[in-house]
């Protein structure tokens, strides 16, 4: 069964196209790669899942309901819960706090909201962090938490973009980890990632994107031999 | 319509343009620190009471004319802003806080300061400037004998509207050709290219204050003739020039213009069609009806540019 | 010791009038308790879920008008105000709320402010209703001892403290703080931010207009310039959060007492008391430069501060 359905999606700012034309379906349980060169259109197709855009052209499905036009909390509450590359915590929040404001989404009391924070945060291995004020945790922290919060929101299908950018190897084995264990859960992963050996060992698959069109989807090792990909990122390789 | 009604509507309609002319004047000032600083300054309309004081005391004291004084209260009012930009605004900006909203509520204090030292230097008295020609005017009929109906224009309103388009202008010819005036709106557009274009944005929002001051200064002097002078009078057109920069698009000096010029109309209509006590109500009829069908002004009319949020 | 800190000052403070102070002392506590309240209901909305209002007068005055109209209108007792502003107050918080929620930061503070003035020109405009400028006076009060509305007043304030400190310690404080922090974050964890904006104005709206209606009660006289008033209500109420603390539970009540009693002092000495508006920018210019989080907020800067200066005389 197919999780999330997008279907022939576009969006336009001020007549330029960020996303033209794009189709792809999730399938439950899956990890899948959201991969492309800088300005493919990765995250505003995050945008456009979770409801900050509303596409201009194109549905979106999840779980066969549309939820295109449908406002972020109203996505969140049916069970998509995203990170952002630029990592939102809410600042003068403690690491806990921070937790908690998601928690609350499923649960009324506060006892209940408590138990999935602690639970969350032991999870993705912030427990000595728990009382820290959010705005002085260092960057891999950070990024961790934001996996958290949107763990704690309980979701079925977690949007997860760049959550590895600017960790150590160290950090980044941990988070690649958690996301094992996300999947474990029974969980099904999109991913934005720039880091190619990451993204092609935990994907089940990928779908790249170029100039916001979709030019490939299949498994990690077909698109690791797709010419138009290599073609894709070899450019921006020669021009960077 | 009678012909008594069509001349009722005309004149309705001349004091509002006129009236319009100097709105826009305080508009402007405000929307050019909206568009730089991204602050608000509620110390608006206190500015420009300081600028009438200005002009007021010039008159009494030394007979000068209150037009002559814009020459005196433009400058003046501009160190007075960059003082306030440079030794206030500047460190609240700097300090850590919960609330982002902290830069309005300091322009607040300052507002609550020079509205206060006003009143315990020069009481709480209104006050008006005996000028010769406070009630002269020009009528039709004058140039027109034969015109069917009857007009007349106000001497030191026109005299102000003038004055008004004059200064506009002139801001207009320092925003579009001079080297700091495309500073100004470069930083106006985007802070962090502008600098790292090289724009001294630091010392452009310094400037910008100041002319904004500046701006509403000149503006209390031109409604010195034809306004009452009394030490609270800045909130009611802080207000003002606060609708203004709603109605005519944030950060536009175009639409500050126009925004100035349809308040004035409208607030004309208002008092002279529904009452005078209700022409404050228009104005925040005007406002609202603003923000809910038309949230980007008048200038996302003249774009009609579509931005993210 | 600092659980029980909220019992000990309310019993200090219910015990108060039973030392035998004069009336005048007693007025002044009575207006320190309620700005209190309207602090804390204002940190509600301001401090906590990060809407700055330049225009709490709004609620206040339309609680003190649903008291006074109640009386000189339909001849009833203003004390049924209170309970009414609450339904008042709440589909009146609605209707604005549409209007200003759709604007965020400074924009919203603006629209704020703006309410408060249309409803004060309103109501002079409305003379029918409100007897307009002339105001409306109650010709009897209820009491000519201040004590009863001494413990009214109180027990006004405590129920808005425990309110707003059971919210805050609930989802809905979660969420407000959340909301403050980043909308866009709060908006896509889930968390309908209209919702909760709308939520946050009301309840700090009625708190709010339940305070008006004890004014009418108490004071006895009320007209559009007082209970709608920009400097006195809205801006000494934010001016009461910000010197006490921002987003603290005791930063209104200690900001309260602080510009009501600078108020009453200035106010004796000759030669100042016209002056007092500029001592109270300038004291707020102060805050905000050096105290960005008020007293309460900024406790550990200000001990620093003034710890500093000692060592170094």
């Amino acid at each position: 069964m197919s999780m999330l359905q997008v279907k022939g999606v576009s969006m336009f700012f001020g007549g330029l196209a960020a996303i033209s034309d794009v189709s792809f379906d999730i399938k439950t349980g899956e990890i899948v790669g959201l991969i492309g060169p800088n300005g493919a259109g990765k995250t505003t197709m995050f945008n456009v899942v979770n409801g900050f855009y509303h596409p201009s052209k194109g549905e979106v499905f999840f779980m066969d309901k549309k939820i295109s036009g449908l406002k972020p909390h109203q996505i969140c509450k049916l069970g998509i819960a995203r990170t952002f590359q630029v990592v939102k915590p809410l600042q003068r929040m403690s690491v806990f706090d921070n937790v908690m404001a998601s928690a609350f989404l499923r649960v009324k009391t506060r006892a209940q909201a408590v138990e999935i924070s602690h639970e969350t945060i032991n999870f993705t291995g912030l427990h000595d962090d728990t009382d820290v004020i959010s705005k002085s945790l260092p960057l891999g922290k950070r990024k961790k938490l934001e996996i958290a919060r949107a763990l704690a929101t309980q979701p079925e299908l977690l949007l997860l973009d760049e959550s590895f950018a600017g960790l150590n190897p160290s950090e980044l084995d941990e988070s690649i980890e958690i996301i094992r264990k996300i999947k474990a859960r029974g969980i099904t992963i999109m991913i934005i990632e720039h880091h190619m050996k990451v993204i092609m060992s935990i994907s089940d698959s990928i779908v790249v994107l170029n100039y916001g069109e979709k030019i490939a989807e299949g498994a990690p090792h077909e698109i690791g031999h797709n010419p138009l990909v290599v073609e894709a990122y070899l450019g921006e390789a020669q021009s960077a | 319509m009678t012909s008594v009604q069509i001349e009722v509507f005309l004149q309705t309609l001349i004091a509002g343009l006129l009236l319009g002319g100097l709105y826009a004047l305080i508009g402007l000032g405000m929307t050019l620190i909206m568009g730089v600083m991204k602050i608000i300054n509620l110390a608006h309309g206190e500015l420009m009471m300081v600028g009438m004081y200005i002009a007021y005391w010039m008159f009494v004291l030394f007979n000068i004319d209150p037009y002559l004084s814009v020459f005196i209260a433009t400058p003046a009012l501009f160190f007075l802003g960059i003082a306030i930009q440079k030794f206030l605004v500047n460190p609240v900006l700097k300090v850590e806080s919960i609330l982002p909203e902290n830069q309005v509520i300091l322009t607040v204090g300052i507002g609550m300061v020079l509205a206060n030292l006003a009143t315990v230097f020069f009481k709480s008295d209104y006050r008006s400037t005996p000028v010769a020609y406070a009630t002269n005017a020009f009528y039709l009929s004058d140039f027109w004998e034969t015109s069917p109906i009857e007009l007349s224009l106000s001497v030191p309103w026109t005299v102000s509207f003038v004055f008004a388009v004059v200064i506009t202008i002139t801001l207009w010819f320092f925003l579009a050709k001079t080297d700091t005036g495309k500073s100004i709106r470069a930083t106006a557009q985007d802070l962090e290219a502008a600098f790292l274009m090289g724009v001294n944005v630091k010392l452009m929002r310094v400037i910008t204050f100041g002319i904004g001051a500046g701006l509403v200064g000149a503006a209390g002097c031109l409604f010195l003739p034809i306004y009452y002078l009394f030490p609270s009078l800045g909130g009611q057109f802080t207000l003002i020039a606060f609708v203004i920069t709603i109605l005519g698009g944030l950060g536009s000096t175009i639409g500050a213009i126009i925004g100035g010029l349809v308040l004035g109309v409208f607030e004309s209509m208002t008092a002279t069609y529904i009452g005078m006590g209700w022409a404050p109500v228009g104005r925040f009829v005007i406002f609202v009806v603003c923000l809910i069908f038309l949230p980007g002004g008048v200038a996302s009319l003249l774009k009609r540019k579509k931005f993210g949020k | 010791m600092k659980k029980f800190a909220p019992f000990i000052i309310l019993t200090i403070l219910a015990v108060i009038p039973l030392t035998g102070l004069s009336t005048y002392m007693l007025h002044i506590l009575i207006l320190v308790i309620m700005w209190s309240a309207i602090g804390m209901s204002w940190n509600l909305l301001g401090g906590y879920c990060g809407q700055v209002s330049f225009g709490h007068a709004a609620y206040f005055g339309v609680g003190a008008y649903t008291a006074g109209i109640l009386y000189s209108k339909l001849g009833l007792s203003p004390w049924w105000g209170v309970p009414l502003s609450i339904v008042v107050v709440s589909v009146f918080s609605l209707v604005l709320g549409f209007i200003v929620l759709r604007l965020r930061g400074p924009f919203f503070a603006l629209a704020t402010l703006a309410s408060g003035e249309v409803m004060r020109i309103t109501t002079e405009n409305l003379v029918d209703l409100t007897g307009g400028a002339m105001g409306i006076l109650i010709q009897k009060r209820t009491w000519v001892d201040k004590t009863w509305y001494f413990y009214i007043i109180l027990l006004i304030a405590a129920s808005t403290f425990i309110l707003v400190r059971k919210l805050m310690e609930s989802k809905l404080g979660y969420y407000f703080v959340a909301i403050r922090e980043d909308q866009d974050a709060a908006e896509s964890l889930g968390i309908n931010t209209t919702l909760y904006k709308t939520l946050a104005l009301c309840i700090s709206g009625v708190l709010t207009g339940i305070a008006g209606a004890f004014y009418t009660n108490y004071m006895g006289y009320i007209d559009p310039h007082v209970a709608f008033a920009l400097h006195d209500i809205s801006i000494i109420t934010i001016m009461i959060v910000m010197v006490g603390g921002v987003a603290t539970y005791w930063g209104p009540f200690v900001g309260a007492l602080i510009m009501v009693l600078l108020a009453e002092v200035i106010r004796s000495m000759p030669g100042l008391g016209t002056a007092h508006q500029t001592l109270f920018g300038v004291l707020l210019i102060v805050i905000i430069i050096f105290l960005p989080n008020g007293i309460v907020g900024d406790y550990k800067k200000l001990k620093r501060l003034l710890g500093f200066r000692r060592a170094s005389t």
